[in-house]
């Protein structure tokens, strides 16, 4: 049990990385039906932001500005690529937001000259190292998961027993019906991706506080298995984006840690695969009803 | 009226290819228009992705060289030399069309690539154009044994893997050792083979794991070199999985002793390091200092261009990738001289011939078109200065 400890430390904090991104994913998916795929991308660039910032300026300047600049990259995605795209069929949208992804990358491509860039100048304190029963580790990779639920709690809190929470569980019921009633449909949908965007932006700088290493394909896989989790859990839902992501964060490292590390990516697709064909509403899904 | 728009969009954004493509072809025009002789040599080299970084040092190496000694007398007539650069993009998928794009340059030889897969999947294409290659730091041996027209200058993986083996065992009295390497790359999977073999000959035992592509968590791979006993973590990897291994050891607290080959040579590793709790060591090419008239020479051209300063990484320290690239310029010219002709033909003829005398040491080339060479560099990373102190030279007996 002792010698596993350090994995489940670590899967920990890794359930917490993908949480905070795979919410931004079902958060979006709930009101809109759509997969965003360029989320994954949007947390790679509020890596790079944080490279460029921190390298520059004062850390309380820095990093208020990584959220800034990532809350509003996710608030022009969807003003740009997925709004004009509001009555056309959904299928457009998909091709929008792969379209936007690549746009992304390859803007971040031109500006680092493709080469990844090294996190030189890491958030203090976070990145020291401190010693827990015996492991070294990271002082962000405990602070993760307990970042994590706070603003999970706090994000509940706010669909709960808000005023836009209300309008964003309405819009998330019935879309038209929301619009009819006087919710001012537009706002809903930008708060929902300003929300995502805001806590990627997070995950992201915990991220890569951890690996400090920004390349611009480093959204791809944190942001597919994040997708994957929001998937397990049931797209749709917070509680199960977050308990997904922490089941497929604790399994990835637990696996590396029996000594089976190449399957480890592995697992999280086969996980897909067989969440899809068994129970494709994902752990915590929404029930399917026929509107007649 | 939407349609006017996406039609005037559309021709705006085709014009402006245009424009981009226009402006090139007239650069490669030039030259020939004024009436010089020219003679290209294509430089086949990453400048993106995992080996990005490295590439560009051994660009650097070459445009140097090119900028001391921009002509060649090729029977008694003085030609120009000019670089042709293209981007294999370090993936070996890449390899093949940006080959092909040198041999539609109409290159005399070819210098490169950082990275063996890669250099690979090229010497086909250079193989089939009959155009000579000189690899410059690319260790795996197939890059030579499988491709008749490729030569290199560098040392080889069956070399650099016991001299790190050897010195891990007997040096730093490492018993376990634990190797790193990338699925799927074949400079890595060659040099964990032959690190292996050789340790395990000498007595030790070694545990070996593989990471996916794009892998930035490395900390459980530390947590099982740490429950394996490992006294040293050998991982024949890029610079960016370089930086991301040292920085996983020190958070995970790993005592033991960094290994990397000759990819580890390299400022950004260096400077990861630095503040680290880490023994970081490396078999390399060429130690700062070995030729000092070379070292500052470069040092004052790079300092005078911003651009090849950004491409070293933002500081003057010569990476050993990138003397090689000097030597591998020479060496390129003292073929084409040999072989008193531009026709990739005659150069082919003449290479295997040629002997230089480099800042890296003596080049000549054996019967597999490998340089022959028996000892490396062995450098290790000192963490409160942050540069690389040399150690020893390494020979295997």
């Amino acid at each position: 049990m002792q010698e596993m400890f350090p994995y489940f430390l670590n899967g920990i904090s890794v359930g917490g990385q993908y949480a905070l991104i795979a919410i931004g994913y079902t958060l979006v998916y709930g009101i809109l039906r759509l997969i965003n795929f360029a989320h994954g991308d949007v947390f790679m660039v509020a890596g790079l932001v944080m490279v460029y910032a921190t390298a520059s300026m004062p850390f309380y300047i820095a990093l208020p500005l990584v959220v800034l600049a990532t809350v509003v990259l996710g608030f022009l995605i969807e003003r740009v690529a997925y709004k004009p795209l509001r009555s056309a069929p959904r299928m457009s949208l998909m091709i929008s937001a792969i379209g936007v992804s690549y746009l992304i990358q390859n803007m971040a491509f031109y500006i680092t000259g493709g080469v990844p860039q090294p996190v030189s100048n890491p958030i203090p304190w976070i990145s020291e190292n401190v010693t827990i029963l015996g492991a070294s580790t990271k002082r962000v990779t405990i602070i993760t998961p307990i970042l994590t639920i706070l603003l999970v709690v706090a994000l509940v809190y706010l669909i709960n027993h808000t005023k836009i929470g209300m309008a964003m569980r309405a819009a998330a019921k019935d879309f038209e019906t929301a619009q009819l009633m006087g919710i001012k449909i537009n706002k809903v949908i930008s708060m929902t991706f300003i929300i995502g965007s805001f806590l990627a932006a997070v995950g992201s700088m915990l991220y890569f506080t951890n690996y400090p290493s920004v390349a611009i394909t480093s959204g791809g896989m944190p942001g597919l298995k994040a997708f994957v989790a929001a998937v397990f859990g049931g797209i749709g839902s917070i509680p199960g984006a977050v308990v997904g992501a922490f089941i497929i964060g604790l399994c990835e490292e637990v696996i590396k840690g029996l000594g089976y590390t190449t399957f480890s990516d592995a697992f999280t697709f086969a996980l897909l695969i067989v969440v899809l064909c068994v129970k494709p509403t994902g752990l915590f899904g929404e029930k399917v009803t026929d509107k007649v | 009226m939407k349609k006017l728009l996406a039609c005037t969009l559309a021709l705006v954004m085709a014009l402006s290819l245009a424009a981009c493509g226009g402006k090139q072809a007239p650069e490669g025009e030039a030259p020939a228009e004024n009436g010089d002789k020219v003679v290209r040599i294509g430089v086949f080299e990453p400048q993106t992705g995992d080996n990005g970084a490295g590439g560009k040092q051994e660009i650097l190496g070459m445009q140097y060289a090119n900028s001391i000694q921009p002509t060649v007398d090729i029977g008694g007539e003085t030609y120009e030399v000019k670089l042709e650069i293209v981007d294999n993009r370090t993936s070996a998928e890449n390899g093949p069309s940006a080959a092909a794009e040198l041999v539609n340059r109409d290159v005399s030889i070819v210098l490169g690539s950082y990275g063996s897969g890669v250099s690979m999947a090229g010497g086909k294409v250079f193989e089939e154009a009959g155009i000579p290659a000189v690899g410059v730091t690319c260790t795996n041996p197939q890059v030579t044994a499988d491709c008749s027209v490729y030569h290199r200058i560098c040392f080889t993986d069956p070399f650099q893997g016991p001299a790190l083996a050897s010195y891990a065992y007997d040096g730093l009295g490492v018993k376990t050792a634990y190797v790193l390497g990338m699925l799927g790359s074949d400079y890595d999977q060659g040099l964990m083979y032959y690190f292996t073999e050789a340790f395990e000959a000498l007595g030790g035992t070694v545990v070996s794991e593989e990471f996916p592509e794009g892998t930035a968590n490395f900390v459980s791979y530390i947590n099982n070199a740490k429950s394996a006993g490992a006294g040293a973590i050998f991982a024949p990897v890029s610079i960016n999985y370089a930086q991301l291994i040292v920085e996983a050891a020190d958070a995970q607290g790993f005592e033991g002793a960094l290994l990397g080959s000759d990819t580890w040579d390299s400022n950004m590793v260096v400077e990861s390091a630095k503040g680290k709790n880490a023994d970081v060591f490396v078999t390399t090419f060429y130690q700062e200092g070995g030729n000092p008239e070379f070292d500052d020479g470069i040092r004052e051209w790079i300092n005078a261009n911003a651009d090849a300063k950004t491409n070293n990484g933002g500081n003057d320290m010569v990476a050993a990738v990138t003397a090689m690239g000097y030597d591998a310029y020479f060496t390129a010219l003292e073929a084409i001289k040999a072989a008193g002709s531009t026709d990739p033909k005659a150069v082919l003829e003449a290479l295997p011939s040629v002997s230089y005398e480099g800042i890296c040491g003596h080049i000549e080339f054996d019967e597999v078109g490998d340089a022959k060479r028996d000892s490396a560099f062995i450098k290790t990373a000192n963490t409160e200065t942050g540069v690389w102190d040399f150690v020893k030279v390494q020979s295997v007996q």
